[in-house]
C-alpha cells in the first residue's frame, strides 16, 4: 500500500533579514525593553491548509502559476518539510527529482553521479552497479557515462537524473518542471518507463507548465494558487479551468490516439 | 504488512519508506519506518539511527569532499600530512627553545596535541557549518540530518587520520627519547613514565572524541541555522582557544613555578576547566607516554553524557525546523 494523506497542512516559512537572524536582538533587545511586535519574524504561509489523500496508481499533474506553492507541495509530500501546523503522512519509498544540479558532482563521471544519487535515494553501491547496465541502456548515454559530468547538456542530465530514479523502483515519484529538457524521442521512452512505474504499485506527483507533458503522465491534477488548493480532480477539467481553454482542443491526432481518447473529437480539434 | 498507524493527534506526521510486499529481494531503497509526530524523542532517534545505517552515503560524500579539495593537486590528500608536518616541526623546534624543553621529547608532546586540535576545531567550525553548507541537499532530497554531521565527522576523521602519519613519523624518529623517563621540560618536577602499552588507550580515547564531535556538529549545526552568528562567535574564539589550552605549551610549566600545586591556586583552574584540554590529554597521555590521569576521562565522560542529552533535546524539538531554516 502506497499513499500519502496530507490533513489541513500549513507550510509556513519565518524569513530572517540579516538582522533577525543573528543572536543580537535576542541578546541585544533585552536591554531596554521590548521593541515591540515588529521585532518579530515575519512569516511566509507557503501552503495554506492542504489537504489531499494520494494512493498508489494516482498520476497527477501539478499546475499552478509561478510561486503558486507547487514546488513547496512537493517537497511537503517528500517528507523534506513536516508541516508546521496539520498532519502529513507518506507511506512509501519517496524519489523527488527537484533540482537537476543538486548531488551531482560536476567533475566527477555520470557513472559515479548515478552511484551518488542512487545512494542519496536510499540504495547501497552493490544495488546501484547491478542497475548501472540498465541506466546506460535507457539513457542511452553510453561511453559518455565515463566523462565528467561538467561536459553534459541539460537534457542529458535530465536523462540520467530520470534513468536513476526510475530505475530504483521507487513508490512515489516527485518531479517538478524541467523534465522537458529532454527531446521528443526519449520523452516518449521516459513516458512509458514512468507510466510502467507507476502501473507497478506507483505514484507520481509532476509539476509541469507543459500541457502536453501533463497529459502524456497524468490522469489527474492539482491546480495551486497562492498556497491554496484550489482545484482538484481529473486532468481535463482542471486545466481547463485553470487555462480557461480545453487542453484537448489543440492535440495532435497521433498524441490522441496513444492517449486512447476520442480520436474524431480529438482531430477535429486539430483541424479548427 | 506491519503497518503503523497513527493516532488521531494534533500534529502527525508519518514517513514509512517501506519495502514493498511486491519486492521481497532487497531491490529497492532500504526499509524506513519513521513513526509518529515531528516532536518527538522517537522521531530524533529514529533520525540519529537512520543516519548511522546510511554509511555508505556518508562515508563516500566524506571522502569526495576530501577528494575534492585536493583535485588536480599533484600531492592530493597528502597535503593534509605535509602542512601538518611544517606546523608542527615549525612550533616544536621554537617552542622547544623557548622552554627550556628537549626537542626529541616536545617535538612529539606539540605534534600529538596539534593534530588532536586540528580535530577538535574542525568538530568546532566546520560543524557549525554542517547544515548551512549541505543546504541544497537537505532542501532537495529527503535523508536523515544525521547523515551530514556524520558526513562532516568523517571528513575530520580521514583529515585526522592523514595527519597521524606525522605522529608516526615523529614517534620514529624520536622512538628512544620518548622510550624511558623524560621530562617534558627542564625545570619540570614530575618524571613522565615514558611509552609503554598503554598508548593503545589513545584508540578508545579517539572514539571518544569522534562520539562528541558527532554531537557538536549536530547541537552546533542546528543552532547555527537558526543562529548565523554562532559560526562568527566560534571562528572568533578559535585562535584564543588555541593558545588557552595547554597544546603549544605544557601544564609542567605552570606548576613549575611554584614549590608545590597548591600554591599555584586558581591558576590550575586555567586548564583544568578548559574541557579541551581533558579531551586532548586523554589522546596526547597515551601516545607520548605522559603520567595518565582518571580525572581527565571522567571529565570527557560527563561531557559525553551532558552534550547528547542535550543535542537530543535539540534535536527532538528543532529537527523538524532545519529545512525551514537552511
Amino acid at each position: 500500500m502506497v499513499n500519502i494523506e496530507v490533513r489541513n497542512a500549513y507550510v509556513d516559512f519565518p524569513i530572517f533579514d540579516a538582522k533577525t537572524r543573528s543572536l543580537k536582538k535576542k541578546v541585544l533587545g533585552k536591554v531596554g525593553g521590548k521593541i515591540g511586535t515588529d521585532s518579530r519574524v515575519p512569516i511566509i504561509e507557503a501552503l495554506h491548509d492542504i489537504t489531499l489523500s494520494l494512493a498508489d496508481g494516482d498520476r497527477v499533474g501539478l499546475v499552478g502559476h509561478n510561486g503558486a506553492g507547487k514546488s513547496t507541495l512537493l517537497r511537503l509530500l517528500s517528507g523534506i518539510y513536516e508541516p508546521t501546523r496539520g498532519t502529513s503522512s507518506i507511506r512509501g519509498r519517496v524519489a523527488p527529482v527537484f533540482d537537476l544540479g543538486v548531488g551531482m558532482d560536476q567533475e566527477i563521471s555520470g557513472y559515479e553521479n548515478i552511484m551518488i544519487r542512487g545512494l542519496y535515494l536510499g540504495m547501497t553501491r552493490k544495488q546501484m552497479e547491478m542497475r548501472v547496465d540498465d541506466i546506460a541502456e535507457f539513457t542511452e548515454l553510453g561511453n559518455y557515462l565515463q566523462m565528467p559530468l561538467r561536459t553534459y547538456s541539460t537534457g542529458m542530465r535530465v536523462r540520467l537524473a530520470l534513468g536513476v530514479v526510475t530505475s530504483i523502483d521507487p513508490e512515489i515519484l516527485l518531479l517538478d518542471e524541467g523534465i522537458g529538457a529532454v527531446d521528443a524521442a526519449f520523452l516518449n521512452k521516459a513516458r512509458d518507463r514512468l507510466v510502467d512505474l507507476v502501473k507497478r504499485s506507483g505514484l507520481l506527483v509532476f509539476a509541469s507548465h507543459q500541457d502536453d507533458l501533463l497529459l502524456e503522465l497524468c490522469t489527474s491534477a492539482i491546480w495551486m494558487d497562492e498556497g491554496h488548493l484550489k482545484m482538484q480532480g481529473p486532468l481535463r477539467d482542471v486545466i481547463t479551468a485553470y487555462k480557461g481553454k480545453d487542453p484537448f482542443e489543440n492535440i495532435g491526432a497521433e498524441t490522441a490516439a496513444r492517449l486512447g481518447l476520442d480520436t474524431h473529437s480529438a482531430v477535429k480539434g486539430g483541424d479548427t | 504488512m506491519p503497518y503503523f498507524c497513527p493516532p488521531p493527534q494534533p500534529v502527525t506526521f508519518l514517513l514509512v519508506h517501506d519495502t514493498s510486499t511486491t519486492e521481497p529481494q532487497a531491490a529497492g531503497p532500504r526499509a524506513r519506518v519513521i513513526p509518529g509526530k515531528s516532536r518527538t524523542w522517537a522521531r530524533a532517534f529514529a533520525d540519529i539511527r537512520l543516519g548511522l545505517s546510511d554509511r555508505e552515503l556518508w562515508s563516500h560524500l566524506g571522502w569526495q569532499d576530501i577528494k575534492q579539495r585536493y583535485r588536480r593537486s599533484v600531492l592530493g590528500p597528502l597535503w593534509i600530512t605535509l602542512s601538518m608536518g611544517i606546523t608542527a616541526i615549525g612550533l616544536g623546534l621554537l617552542y622547544s627553545q623557548l622552554f627550556g624543553a628537549e626537542i626529541g621529547t616536545f617535538l612529539p608532546y606539540i605534534t600529538v596535541g596539534f593534530i588532536v586540535w586540528a580535530f577538535i576545531l574542525g568538530c568546532l567550525t566546520e560543524g557549525a557549518d554542517t547544515f548551512i553548507s549541505n543546504e541544497g541537499l537537505i532542501k532537495h532530497l529527503p535523508a536523515p540530518l544525521t547523515v551530514y554531521a556524520l558526513r562532516t565527522t568523517w571528513r575530520l576523521t580521514i583529515m585526522f587520520g592523514h595527519n597521524l602519519i606525522v605522529y608516526f613519523a615523529v614517534l620514529a624518529i624520536f622512538f628512544s627519547d620518548l622510550l624511558g623517563e623524560y621530562k617534558i621540560v627542564e625545570t619540570a618536577r614530575v618524571f613522565q613514565p615514558g611509552l609503554d602499552w598503554s598508548i593503545l588507550l589513545a584508540i578508545p580515547a579517539f572514539l571518544l572524541l569522534l562520539i562528541n564531535g558527532v554531537w557538536v556538529s549536530l547541537l552546533l549545526g542546528v543552532v547555527s541555522t537558526r543562529f548565523r552568528d554562532v559560526p562568527q562567535v566560534i571562528s572568533a574564539l578559535s585562535s584564543l582557544l588555541f593558545f588557552m589550552t595547554p597544546i603549544v605549551w605544557s601544564t609542567d610549566i605552570l606548576s613549575a613555578r611554584f614549590t608545590d600545586l597548591a600554591d599555584a591556586g586558581w591558576r590550575v583552574y586555567i586548564y583544568e576547566l578548559n574541557p579541551l584540554y581533558h579531551f586532548i590529554q586523554i589522546i596526547r597521555a597515551p601516545m607520548i607516554g605522559n603520567a595518565q590521569s582518571g580525572h581527565h576521562w571522567l571529565v570527557v565522560g560527563g561531557i559525553t553524557i551532558g552534550g547528547w542529552a542535550l543535542t537530543l533535546l535539540i534535536m527532538r524539538n528543532y529537527r523538524a525546523r532545519v529545512s525551514y531554516w537552511v
